[in-house]
């Protein structure tokens, strides 16, 4: 059976990504394949990684404040690249009322500092497309 | 995207990166369709220039291979690289993470990476190496490096899918060369010792030296030495590999390898078939615990057993 490949990207330029890490680990727990990009990444760089890898999923993590211009960005390159269909959420410190942009903007999900990984875990198992045939 | 074998073949042999990426996909998972894009795939092939390099983990081999890629390109030759790392045995899960090292080539067209979980496959993961490296070659790539840590039996039983094997060693990293697992010394046709710029690399090249004249007759195996995080030796290492590679085309190394990778591809890909016969024969005798139930718990070949595999 084909596995869920997920990649999991820090966008913008903040440094830290222990958060992204524990995410990147909690998923290969769960049994995903995670390509982890490592810190400041563009879209762009994310868009070619998600394209060579021809992930399922690509899940974003940012502190940075930046969220409204480069989520957005990567969802855009990716449908340049023919990936539209692909699954993208993204995570970090998100205030509430820009979450029906992201959500418009083609993220499909935004999981903030509360949330649990099974939330995300879970949101991927139900909502991914892995054309399997 | 689709699917669909023909749609894969043409996008793959016109330069479409994200196809060639779900073609990948496709061969990887053994999904509908991989037999038919191989076997149209096939008559492309034969191009391309298989690196494979291996070591113990945290010896350097990401970062070499970025700079080597860096020093390829010059040259203007496309590049592909296949990063296998071990998946766990438990959930199959991974991380893979050699990405991050390569990320100044991540926006050159002429490179395209693909990392690969190394999921336990059994006997599998050299044929599913094999065939990526197929679709790349057919892709147009002048050289594709294979990486793969050389820790287990199937690590090292990729490396049999490459043209030529770099193994790479650095100083605290298997710098007790005894210590070395068997197996990873005896596949390697280049050493390069990693990481000059550290106190040790010296001591180890002397040691891995020794080592080859105790131990081989193949004295032209050769030693690099080099600094991965810089540049500047890499033209160096460029054209030490370069005088291998001649070496391999004139002395007909290179035609025989790719005879061996045929026939070890076929029989893995037999051995595969067979495995699925199995399941199915199992299936149909009701599931491992009635076949139990025939044998009285024991295990052993019973006649009345014997007689129903073969039917
Ligand atoms: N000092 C030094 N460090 C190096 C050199 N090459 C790689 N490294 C470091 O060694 C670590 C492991 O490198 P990596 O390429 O990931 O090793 P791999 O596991 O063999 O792929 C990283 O921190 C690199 O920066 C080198 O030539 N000199
Ligand atoms: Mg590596």
């Amino acid at each position: 059976m084909k596995k869920i490949k997920v990649i999991v990207a820090k966008p913008g330029l903040d440094g830290h990504d222990r958060g992204a890490k524990v995410i990147a680990r909690a998923l290969r727990d769960a049994g995903f394949e995670v390509i982890y990009t490592g810190i400041r990444q563009t879209p762009e760089d994310i868009a070619v990684i998600a394209q060579e890898e021809d992930a399922d999923v690509i899940a974003m993590s940012l502190l940075s404040g930046a969220h409204n211009t480069l989520f957005p960005k990567v969802v855009e390159l990716l449908k340049e690249k023919g990936l539209g269909d692909r699954l993208v959420v993204g995570g970090g410190v998100i205030p509430e009322s820009d979450i029906p942009f992201l959500k418009e903007k083609g993220i499909k999900e935004i999981f903030t500092p509360g949330s649990k990984t099974e939330e995300l875990i879970n949101f991927i198992k139900e909502n991914v497309k892995c054309d399997e045939e | 995207m689709k699917n669909n074998p023909e749609f894969i073949i043409n996008g793959i042999l016109s330069g479409d990166r994200s196809v060639l990426a779900r073609g990948i996909t496709i061969v990887e998972n053994d999904l509908n369709g991989a037999e038919e894009i191989i076997s149209k795939i096939e008559e492309k092939t034969g191009n391309a220039f298989i690196l494979g390099i291996t070591g113990p983990p945290g010896a350097g081999k990401s970062t070499f291979t970025s700079s080597f890629v860096t020093e390829l390109r010059k040259q203007n030759l496309k590049i592909g690289i296949i990063a296998v790392d071990p998946s766990s045995p438990f959930t199959g899960g991974a991380v893979l993470g050699d990405r991050i090292r390569m990320r100044v080539h991540t926006k050159d067209e002429n490179v395209f990476m693909r990392s690969l979980g190394s999921r336990g496959a059994l006997g599998g993961l050299s044929l599913k190496t094999s065939r990526i490296v197929s679709l790349m070659d057919a892709f147009g790539m002048d050289v594709i490096i294979v990486e793969t840590v050389g820790v287990g039996q199937s690590e090292t039983e990729i490396s049999k899918t490459a043209d030529m094997t770099a193994v790479i060693l650095a100083p605290g990293f298997g710098d007790d060369i005894q210590a070395l697992k068997a197996g990873i010394l005896e596949i390697a046709d280049i050493f390069v010792v990693n990481k000059s710029d550290l106190a040790g690399a010296d001591k180890l090249e002397l040691e891995l030296k020794q080592t080859l004249k105790l131990n081989y007759t193949d004295t032209s195996i050769p030693v690099i030495k080099c600094c991965s995080t810089r540049d500047d030796d890499f033209e160096n290492v460029y054209s030490e590999i370069k005088k291998r590679v001649d070496y391999f085309k004139k002395e007909k190394i290179l035609d025989e390898r790719r005879l061996n990778r045929k026939r070890r591809d076929i029989y893995d890909l037999i051995k595969s078939e067979i495995e699925k016969i199995t399941e199915e024969k199992i299936k149909k005798l009701g599931g491992i615990d009635s076949i139990l139930n025939m044998t009285d718990g024991k295990v052993y070949l019973t006649e009345e057993l014997k007689n129903l595999v073969k039917m």
